[in-house]
């Protein structure tokens, strides 16, 4: 896993010696508020309804178990006893005091973690795939140039202000799981037929109040020019995104102007006016980087494991649990672990203090010390023994993580919503567990098959409902909530923007209206087709007839 | 006899630890909304607003602004669910915030379920 240099220990210990400061005088009236909130921004200290919340950064979604139980720590003792892990592999607090966060800080950089590019106009930090270094399907893992995407963005002087946020995602794997093509920037990687490999790059992705898939201005970039290129995309962002409308300055809103073509032109004439030898990646960093991701030291192991499997006939609930929740792993003998956030009735992504340093355990004696964070607000052992399966499931089962949905009806997405989130319009959490509670039956689930379920409390999208499955957004109707239902949306590789159905719904009708629309779905389905082919199949109308037939 | 009252109150976060807080009558701030000052004219309302203008240039609150209300038979219920949020805690997790305290107000925040 990838260690600070010292450069990067004294940087994020002088940057939380300078945020004690700025809130020492905030405090004592030094600063206005005016004056302050660019500054705690860009800590990742936001002011909610209820009190402070502090985003800390996770990059790239990777964690140490050393790391969660530091989470863990502050959870108990700043907050009430838990955080809210969120759609951006991230990880938020709820309850924190302005007075506390300046300690809040210092205890994140004892283990290597800050809040810098969890918020304002500057690249957020870097995302990418929570099975990355583990998955079966990956031609490379993508973190090397997470991380060096990271150490190039982080406090960019060219690129601290630019029109709006930014927010870049890497996979390495064919089948996306990071959602590249509804970020600002996504890359993905390919290899060609002689075996090289290179980056596809995609600009313009977004969700919020425009949502938009990306388009494709490189097919195959070589890796070292990676950061070149992407200066140069940065550049004509910054030079022509708009900053006279907040609602119009994101990137995607520049490329669909002006036009994918011309976009690429100028990025191009951009990219040719750069002095490249001196702008290319230095082989020699991105080596230096490498070397921290390299792959644990995997046993030789059979791929077939007779406890294992001998335990799955002894204990269906196991059985069901290993069916759904493991990936499969590059190498033999080992699985990919889902803990799924998502329990019955749960709030998606909350775990408790509790729960964060089982989870710690569990990665330090089973899984290579190592956990991630998932975009679906889900935590992940990538490297696991399957002979070592059932004594995690068990110490899970032992916390409430052992639900078995993970990908099915109950792995629902979900923002804070109004429940925290000064921005929402409407609740996320309580028509997420309505849903959660609705299809509670696992045969059920199981029967319904992979299904993305998102849900938004506002405009802004961070519970990706344009591109969830199943979208359902939340709204404001004259001082009332109600909530939009979107169908056909997916962030992987097919990407594509959901599409409104119709009415919206009272807040106590949606769990009722996702069930016609999926025994609509059961109905017309041919054999092994998911959720997703079929609404590509039929489209709307029969959703629509169902949906509205009886009103 | 029900009584109703309909106004505007202020509303702010305390700048310290970002709590949710009403303006009241002697110029304090509560935790508690049935505690706020109750402005029925425009007048009133400025000048409320112009008091909590004066503790935020005193490091008291931060962002602070009005809100339509009403006074019911001495508890005050916030015209907006945002605002009845704010006054009670998160509606998922009722063991926390105002309500779990006993300092919220005497109304749900959802409506019409």
């Amino acid at each position: 896993m990838y260690r600070y240099d010292e450069f990067d220990h004294q940087f994020v210990r002088e940057r939380t010696n300078q945020f004690r400061n700025q809130t020492e005088r905030r405090l004592s009236g030094a600063l206005t508020e005016d004056e302050f909130r660019p500054l705690r921004l860009m800590n990742g200290l936001y002011l909610q309804l209820h009190a402070y919340m502090l985003r800390v950064a996770i990059p790239y979604g990777t964690l140490s178990g050393r790391q969660m139980r530091q989470l863990a720590l502050i959870a108990d003792k700043w907050d009430k006893g838990y955080g809210h892990f969120t759609t951006r592999q991230n990880i938020q607090y709820n309850w924190v005091k302005l007075e506390d966060a300046p300690d809040i800080l210092d205890c994140l950089a004892e283990v290597e973690m800050h809040a810098i590019q969890t918020s304002g106009n500057c690249i957020r930090n870097v995302t990418t795939d929570h099975w990355a270094g583990a998955a079966a399907d990956e031609i490379a893992d993508p973190r090397p140039v997470g991380e060096l995407l990271r150490q190039w963005s982080s406090l960019h002087p060219e690129f601290s202000f630019l029109p709006r946020k930014f927010k870049i995602a890497v996979t390495g794997a064919p089948h996306d799981r990071a959602a590249v093509k509804v970020h600002d920037i996504g890359l993905r990687l390919h290899k060609n037929e002689a075996g090289a490999i290179g980056w596809e790059v995609i600009v313009g992705g977004g969700l919020g109040r425009t949502p938009m898939v990306g388009v494709t201005v490189r097919d195959f970039l070589p890796q070292h020019e990676l950061v070149g290129y992407l200066e140069a995309i940065m550049r004509v962002y910054n030079l022509y995104g708009r900053r006279d409308n907040k609602y119009k300055a994101r990137i995607k809103i520049l490329v669909h102007e002006i036009g994918a073509d011309t976009f690429k032109s100028e990025v191009e004439a951009e990219y040719a006016r750069r002095p490249h030898p001196t702008t290319e990646v230095e082989e020699r960093e991105l080596a230096r980087i490498a070397a921290y991701f390299a792959p644990p030291a995997f046993d030789k192991l059979p791929r077939w494991s007779a406890s294992f499997e001998e335990a799955k006939l002894a204990n269906p609930g196991f059985a069901r649990w290993a069916k759904n929740n493991l990936g499969p792993h590059r190498v033999d003998g080992y699985s990919i672990v889902n803990i799924s956030l998502k329990p019955e009735g749960g709030i998606p992504g909350d775990a408790t203090a509790e729960q964060m340093r089982v989870m710690a355990d569990l990665a330090e004696r089973y899984g290579n010390d190592e956990l991630r964070v998932s975009h679906a607000q889900n935590i992940v052992l990538p490297h696991v023994r399957k002979d070592d399966l059932l004594a995690v499931y068990q110490a899970l089962e032992n916390t409430n993580l052992a639900a078995a949905n993970y990908g099915l009806a109950g792995d629902i997405i979900a923002c804070p919503g109004l429940d925290y989130c000064a921005l929402a319009t409407a609740r996320s959490i309580p028509v997420a567990q309505s849903i959660s509670r609705k299809f509670a039956d696992s045969k059920r689930q199981d029967e319904i098959g992979k299904l993305k379920i998102n849900i938004s409390g506002c405009i802004n999208a961070c519970g990706h409902h344009h591109v969830g499955h199943i979208g359902i957004l939340g709204l404001d109707k004259k001082g009332e909530e109600f909530y939009q239902i979107t169908l056909g949306g997916s962030s992987a590789e097919n990407a594509s923007i959901g599409t409104i159905l119709g009415p919206g719904f009272a807040g106590h009708e949606v769990a009722d209206a996702i069930e016609t629309i999926l025994d609509t779905y059961l109905k017309h389905r041919e054999a092994g087709e998911e959720f997703l082919a079929t609404y590509r199949r039929l489209g709307p109308k029969p959703f629509k007839e169902a949906l509205y037939a009886t009103a | 006899m029900n009584t109703s009252e309909k106004g505007q109150l202020v509303t702010a976060n305390r700048l310290r630890d970002g709590i949710a807080v009403f303006l009241t009558r002697s110029g304090a701030w509560s935790e508690e909304i049935d505690e706020a000052v109750l402005a029925l004219e425009p007048e009133a309302a400025a000048a409320l607003e112009g008091r909590a203008r004066e503790d935020e240039k005193k490091t008291i609150v931060t962002g602070a602004y009005l809100v339509d209300a009403e006074r019911l038979n001495g508890r005050v219920r916030a015209a907006h669910i945002r605002e009845r949020m704010r006054a009670l805690g998160p509606t998922v997790r009722l063991d926390l915030g105002k309500q779990a305290e006993g300092k919220g107000a005497a109304f749900a925040a959802p409506e019409g379920e």
